[in-house]
């Protein structure tokens, strides 16, 4: 109990320590943007005269790569047309079989071979999850998908699901391999681990410019696209699955003398079969994140639906369509979740005997399928559902939105004014004004307060790359506007936290919606928040609040969740009342986890602002977005590099925080 | 000890850290602690230096944290020694190259883990029959060989159970019969019955004693349980420390500890069950019953009270060597040292 006792964090004197750097740093930053007009004018802004051509150089470069690279036996854009030949062909057979159909022969003979029919698919998605989950969980697909039919949503969604069987498998293989050849090789690792980082905080729109560069606009691109996007967690997965396989596990695989291969595919993958689960889990569930983006660069299906729905401000539709996202997204997520749960066989549930009879309800699925498409070929209503039967609700939903605009417009506009000129703007004005010494100052020392000298190098590095690159101006534009959100976030979603706490079933409750809102690909965040508030930087602010709110509340409750049961109970001895234990022991202790969720909550907030390009910001987002429409690669490139670099410092500097705060406070 | 030697190890050292093989050259291959702990490197193992007999139980016992695993990986070669040589029927198992060390383990060794370490995907008959799987083994021979594994730790019936299904005595089974399904020279057993309750312990040894009755193998067995070792044992080598500090009989380690870190542990070891009755042996004219020379005394002293005659005592080939006195079996009961 001593130790106990003696372990609750007093830290009067050291805090008020930190907090004097705080201060020192805040009277620093005001009084340089109070002078800022005293001060030399390269301090301010950054000349143009110091800047470097990277954006160009990476454009020429590219360039070359496509009209003149050669590797000897081909060139290399004959190297990417294979690639997309390959991946073409493979789509069209998905889209063939999910949504157009096949048409044999041509002209007057011409034979369509219709697609997998809508009842046999939702049939064996049914039965799938009867396997893989409870009634429930069959009961929900089967309501998502009759969602899809019933709102005329199933031939976008099977696009989109099509795109998703095939980027799948080659993400799960690809980071499999990547992850295998990481856990073998240390150097691999080493290598692999940056460019993983930098794959994660790079926002998504940068990669879909070298991609469009490079296999042009269209589907294939698309799919590339979100294989790349989707990769990266599966190899990180698969290299702590396999790290966390037992020792002695290991052991045994060398001693029955396996060989290399033999051990690990016989040994090893088996044995961390359910960690690379999550990971397929997680690949699926970000491919549907990409594939929607990816409209823009030519994906069809749903997300084209709401993109097309957005910029006609046709927001009845569009938020169908985004019903139709959400929901498949759900059901994929569960599905997959429980995909990867299901428990070890136990006897006689496995059948000996030949390979038919153990597949045999695989087997029958893919006869039911095949049955259902020479069925829909005789009866119509198989093949599709008759579209006089479907029903739409987006006029109803644009009658809202016209009621909303007729009778709260003026209320909201006023709110919405009242924050940009109060808050807002002067905010912004401020951050543009801060001369970039100062703020560079400032973060390199707090880089080398918490982590010496290699930290303060980072952000010192980091930033000089943005201002080489022109873009100082609107990566402040960019941090005014995540600062901002990540505050309101955090305002929001602590107390938030604190709340779900205090009970169980509330936590349950709470982790519930959460964890049902972060499988939603961001695009679908903008629908309501236009429909509400138009555009503009309160509307992505909105927007980035809503996505990023689910990591703060996380955090908070399984920080305050995770305070050792022995020190609440020490302050209980001590005679705290509630709120004393809340400010001066949980939060305390729970204070480096919270971090660590910020610090999610910065991650998310960053790859959100760039998506809310779309509804008109005026940040590194929309240089981004405009390098996509231009297809111009070096922009694009630079300003998601750009975009990673903030994310890159925030992240550094705050797990460097909350390890040495763990550390103070004994909780490592 | 009576047998040739089938696996031995001199001067073994396993030091874990960054300059473990600079300290060992700069203190000429012999660091001790100071050194080893000036250098923050771990001497996990210290110039250890056993032989194993064929068809013997060669036990290591030691605490937690002694460096039995550690000792035993290196004499399998799991991990690789810093220093030393092992010589496995007198080949330098550690100049052996990565094909050779596979066949040998494919075919020579077969390993019992304390965790049990079973594959969770496989059933019983299949776990028992992956050795034979990686050797390429085709499926009907593989499974009856298996099958005839399983029947032997007593588990028929159960082939198509999954470890999770099992209990830690059952999965054991399990994993003594996946080692033995190679028909390996060498039997490694890792600390195989710590992780089990009391009672199935003693079961499982017993159990253990019946199948090296008929197999006959020559075994290396690591616990941290005296009693246990003292059970099993026809040889015992104590570590501490990471250096083996005594090797011997049950009976020598008892009666002659090399330290007082090995008296220490001895001390409440019942002599009764270590002292043979070949030790207590005097001269004199035995009555018409004899006991074999390495018969415990807790086993015959019974007998020695209950006849009139004193009990004769015979060698392994009947060859009489003496009798029992009934003061030297009572010292030895209540605990004293055996006089001489
Ligand atoms: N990979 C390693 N790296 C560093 N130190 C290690 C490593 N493996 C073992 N050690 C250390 O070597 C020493 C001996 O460990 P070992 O596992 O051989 O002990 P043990 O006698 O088997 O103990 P137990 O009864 O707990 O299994 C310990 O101090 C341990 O911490
Ligand atoms: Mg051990």
């Amino acid at each position: 109990m001593t130790a106990a006792t003696i372990a609750v964090p007093r830290p009067r004197r050291r805090s008020l320590g930190a907090a004097r750097y705080w201060l020192a740093a805040a009277v620093l930053a005001g009084v340089s943007v109070a002078l800022s007009d005293r001060l030399p004018e390269w301090m301010v802004e950054y000349p143009r005269a110091w800047r470097m051509p990277i954006e160009s150089s990476i454009s020429s470069a590219m360039k070359w790569l496509i009209n003149d690279a050669n590797f000897g036996l081909f060139t290399f854009q004959e190297f990417t047309r294979s690639i997309s030949w390959c991946f073409n062909w493979l789509l069209q057979a998905a889209y063939g079989l999910l949504a157009h159909g096949f048409t044999i022969g041509k002209g007057e003979e011409a034979i369509l071979i219709p697609h997998v029919s809508w009842i046999a698919l939702i049939a064996v998605l049914v039965l799938f999850a009867r396997r893989v989950g409870d009634r429930g969980l069959a009961v929900f697909v089967a309501f998502c998908f009759a969602y899809l039919v019933v709102f005329g949503q199933w031939a976008s969604a099977m696009v989109t699901l099509a795109s998703i069987v095939i980027s799948v498998p080659f993400g799960v293989a690809a980071g499999l391999l990547v992850g295998i050849a990481a856990y073998r090789k240390p150097w691999v690792e080493r290598a692999v681990t940056p460019v993983l980082d930098l794959m994660q905080t790079v926002p998504v729109f940068a990669y879909l410019v070298p991609i469009l560069f490079l296999f042009g606009f269209g589907p294939v691109a698309a799919m590339i696209a979100t294989m790349i996007y989707a990769a990266p967690p599966m190899v990180r997965l698969t290299v702590l699955a396999l790290r966390g396989v037992p020792e002695e596990i290991k052991e045994y695989g060398r001693m029955a003398g396996c060989s290399q291969r033999q051990h690990m595919w016989k040994v090893m993958v088996p044995a961390a079969k359910s960690g690379l689960l999550v990971g397929l889990n997680q690949v699926v569930m970000l491919s549907l994140n990409m594939v929607i983006i990816a409209s823009m660069i030519g994906a069809g299906g749903l997300g084209f639906d709401v993109l097309h729905a957005l910029r006609r401000l046709a927001i009845g539709e569009g938020l169908e369509a985004g019903i139709a996202i959400t929901l498949l997204a759900i059901a994929l997520d569960r599905l997959s979740q429980a995909a990867a749960t299901v428990p070890p066989p136990a006897h006689g549930t496995v059948r000996s005997g030949s390979w038919l009879m153990r597949n045999r309800l695989a087997v029958a699925a893919v006869v039911l399928l095949a049955l259902s498409m020479a069925a829909g070929a005789v009866i119509p209503f198989v093949a599709d559902y008759p579209e006089s039967l479907t029903i739409t609700t987006g006029k109803f939903w644009d009658h809202v939105v016209e009621w909303l605009n007729i009778n709260l417009y003026d209320t909201i506009t006023v709110v919405k004014t009242w924050l940009l000129v109060n808050i807002m703007l002067p905010i912004k004005g401020f951050m543009v004004a801060l001369p970039w010494p100062v703020l560079l100052g400032i973060l390199a020392f707090a880089g080398w307060r918490l982590g010496g000298w290699r930290l303060a190098l980072l952000p010192l590095a980091l930033g000089a790359f943005i201002l080489l690159t022109g873009n100082w101006e609107k990566a402040m534009i960019t941090v005014y506007l995540c600062g901002l959100s990540v505050v309101i976030a955090a305002l929001i979603g602590i107390p938030l936290g604190i709340w779900a706490v205090a009970n169980r079933r509330r936590t349950r409750a709470t982790l519930t919606v959460i964890d049902t809102l972060q499988t939603l690909p961001s695009f679908v965040y903008l629908i309501p928040v236009i429909m509400l508030f138009s555009v503009g930087d309160f509307s992505a602010m909105i927007a980035v609040v809503a996505y990023a709110l689910a990591p703060a509340v996380r955090y908070t409750i399984h920080g305050l969740n995770q305070v050792p049961e022995h020190l609440v109970e020490a302050g209980r001895a001590q005679g705290c009342s509630r709120a004393q234990m809340l400010w001066k022991v949980r939060l305390p202790l729970a204070m480096p986890e919270i971090m660590l969720g910020l610090n999610q909550t910065i991650m998310m907030a960053l790859s959100m602002l760039v998506i809310t390009a779309l509804v008109g910001t005026r940040d590194l987002g929309q240089e981004v977005f405009s390098a996509l429409a231009k297809a111009d690669t070096g922009k694009g490139i630079v300003a998601g590099l750009c975009v990673a670099f903030i994310a890159i410092t925030a992240d550094r500097l705050i797990q460097a925080w909350s390890r040495r705060r763990k550390a103070q406070l004994g909780i490592a | 000890m009576n047998g040739p030697v089938k696996l031995a190890c001199r001067g073994v050292w396993k030091l874990f850290g960054d300059h473990a093989e600079r300290v060992l050259a700069e203190t000429s291959g012999k660091p001790d602690s100071e050194a080893l702990a000036a250098a923050g490197v771990i001497g996990a193992v210290r110039d250890a230096t056993l032989e194993v007999h064929e068809g013997e139980i060669f036990i290591i016992m030691g605490l937690s944290g002694s460096g039995k695993s550690t000792l035993v990986r290196c004499l399998s070669r799991l991990i690789e020694p810093t220093a030393g040589e092992v010589l496995f029927e007198g080949r330098d198992l550690l100049k052996a190259d990565e094909r050779e060390l596979m066949d040998i383990r494919r075919h020579k060794m077969g390993m019992v883990f304390q965790h049990f370490a079973l594959l969770p995907h496989l059933s019983v008959l299949g776990n028992v029959a992956f050795p034979l799987e990686i050797q390429g083994v085709d499926r009907a021979t593989r499974e009856a060989r298996a099958a005839e594994m399983i029947e032997l730790v007593g588990l028929k019936g159960r082939e198509d159970y999954y470890p999770r299904e099992l209990s830690g005595g059952q999965q054991q089974r399990v994993g003594i019969a996946r080692s033995l399904a190679v028909g390996p020279d060498i039997w490694f057993l890792d600390e195989p019955f710590s992780a089990l309750d009391p009672l199935i312990r003693r079961e499982m040894q017993d159990e253990f004693l019946r199948l090296q009755s008929v197999l006959k193998k020559t075994i290396v067995f690591i616990t941290h349980d005296f009693d246990e070792a003292i059970r099993l044992a026809d040889r015992i080598a104590i570590m501490q420390d990471g250096a083996i500090i005594q090797t011997g009989t049950p009976e020598e380690v008892v009666t002659r500890p090399a330290t007082s870190y090995v008296a220490e542990f001895t001390r409440d070891v019942p002599r009764a069950k270590v002292v043979s009755a070949g030790v207590l042996a005097r001269p004199g004219t035995p009555g018409p019953v004899v006991v074999p020379a390495s018969a415990r005394i807790g086993e015959v002293a019974a007998k020695v009270f209950d006849e009139e005659q004193p009990v004769g005592v015979a060698d392994a080939e009947g060859t009489p060597v003496g009798v029992l006195h009934r003061q030297d079996v009572l010292d030895i009961l209540l605990g004293r040292e055996p006089r001489r």
